[in-house]
């Protein structure tokens, strides 16, 4: 199995940690025929908006949006925003995952929190109980989902932080920035 | 499950979100949209550039709360601002507006000449520039949660970025080659805090997110610091000094990402227009260089 991160900016350097303690192989993706062979591919926490454009200049967004038609994606924060269909502004976006999400929801740097989160899936998934530490980082909100796209996890006052529709995964929150592996296994079984 | 904010990890993760990436320095909104749109990071607000704070002479302190405010709202990218060496009000004023991180930097005019900052007396995360490990560590030890490298703000000369980089990134290796019981007397000799240093030299790098600063003028001044092992750039005067801003920026963007590879360093280079004018540091009175202000 080789799951790829997109390298374009943000922390992708994290991902590619946290793969390898599950003794994953890896690649870092910049250009669309770094996509070829890979099994899955996660779009790490960043600026969206600079993802976008280096994406666009490189053809690499429409490559990856072949890509997750066939095969797992997993965003986390601003790959999250990525993965969307709907950001309430223009953006270049995949938009394979119908959901409309809200970007920096939570004001601004200060505002910036952790909290553990009960997620049910995740539990199940990784057999283990406890609950899922999260660092949410100028994060975005999901606002709302389609039919077909499970939500996985929830703030204490109900706002969406993780979803799921089919093989393409999102959390507005950070696991790569933890020593807490369970959400990149949990992607893990994603793939084929 | 309460939330906690204004932790350790929340102030050096906002940094670790900028890795890979370059943080221009802009004046006002029309700047801070072109940085944007070029693929910008994050923007620093500043009243203005180094090499105009070079130009005009004079004491260079905070910008106005309200020019970075009308920045803030104009981008949905992270904003940064500078206050004065030692001048916790100013940080303490910047935290109020609401900046995503403060730069506590040598480009403006120190206000104590023998202290920094205790920055984790703030919610707000800092960044600050370094020329050696030591440093760096000293600014760690405050609560810096990002440092950059210092360079030679406001020339467009590369060299002394160069020389910082090489500094601290040649530091850390020889850290990583040392005996355990060598750290504490390692630690004396570089005026830093043991335990940060036994933390370098267990991670093999900085404990925080490293960028470069001070000098890169072109794509190729951007890529040579990533080659050399920073995990990102800040670029001050040296995007809206010249020609063609919006061209200049987006290349210096696309050199950082692609920073290992060489034909797309060379399309990236072409027909940039005029680079800033730049003043050779080799050549600079001591008493004009802005690298020495910080202990």
């Amino acid at each position: 199995m080789k799951i790829g991160v997109l390298a374009l900016q943000g922390s992708f350097a994290e991902h590619l940690v946290a793969l390898k303690k599950l003794t994953v192989d890896t690649a870092e993706v910049r250009l669309p025929e770094h996509l070829d062979g890979l099994d899955g591919l996660i779009i790490p926490g960043g600026e969206s908006t600079t993802m976008g454009k280096l994406a666009v200049a490189y053809n690499l967004l429409d490559a990856m949006k072949t890509f997750g038609q066939r095969r797992p994606i997993w965003g986390t924060c601003a790959g999250a925003i990525l993965l969307s269909k709907d950001v309430s502004r223009d953006q270049p976006l995949l938009g394979l995952m119908d959901i409309k999400v809200r970007r920096n929801a939570f004001g601004r740097q200060v505002d910036s929190f952790e909290i553990d989160l009960d997620i049910p899936e995740l539990k199940q998934a990784t057999g283990a109980q406890e609950d899922y530490h999260a660092v949410f980082i100028r994060a975005p909100i999901i606002e709302s989902v389609g039919e077909g796209v499970k939500i996985l996890a929830s703030l204490p006052d109900g706002r969406i932080v993780a979803a799921r529709q089919g093989r393409l995964l999102a959390t507005s929150f950070h696991p790569e920035l933890t020593n807490d592996t369970r959400f990149h296994e949990y992607f893990l079984t994603l793939v084929d | 499950m309460d939330a906690k904010k204004s932790t350790w990890t929340e102030k050096k993760g906002l940094a670790q979100m900028l890795k890979g990436g370059v943080i221009m320095d802009v004046v006002n909104v029309e700047h801070a949209k072109i940085a944007e749109d070029a693929g910008a990071c994050a923007v620093m607000a500043l009243e203005r550039v180094p090499a105009d704070i070079r130009a005009d002479g004079g004491v260079a302190r905070m910008s106005d709360p309200d020019m970075i405010l009308k920045i803030m709202d104009a981008v949905t990218i992270p904003v940064m601002a500078k206050c004065r060496i030692g001048h916790f009000v100013e940080a303490q004023i910047l935290e109020a507006v609401g900046v995503d991180y403060i730069d506590e930097s040598e480009v403006l005019t120190p206000a104590d000449e023998a202290n920094h900052i205790l920055k984790h007396n703030f919610n707000v995360p800092f960044v600050c520039g370094c020329r050696n490990l030591g440093e760096a560590l000293r600014r760690v030890g405050e609560g810096a949660a990002m440092i950059r490298t210092k360079g030679e703000a406001g020339t467009g000369d590369v060299v002394e970025a160069v020389r910082h980089a090489r500094t601290v990134l040649g530091d850390i290796r020889k850290l990583t080659a040392m005996a355990d019981e060598e750290l504490m007397r390692y630690s004396k000799e570089i005026g830093a805090p043991y335990e940060l240093v036994k933390e370098t030299k267990e991670l093999g790098r900085m404990p925080v997110v490293n960028f470069a600063a001070g000098g890169v003028a072109t794509p190729a001044d951007a890529a040579l610091m990533m080659q050399l092992g920073v995990d990102g750039v800040f670029v001050g005067s040296g995007i809206f000094k010249s020609g063609d801003p919006a061209k200049r920026a987006s290349a210096i963007v696309k050199a950082v990402t692609h920073y290992q590879d060489a034909s797309i360093l060379a399309e990236v280079s072409k027909n940039l227009g005029e680079a800033m004018v730049g003043r050779n540091v080799s050549q600079m009175p001591e008493a004009e260089k802005m690298a020495g202000r910080g202990w």
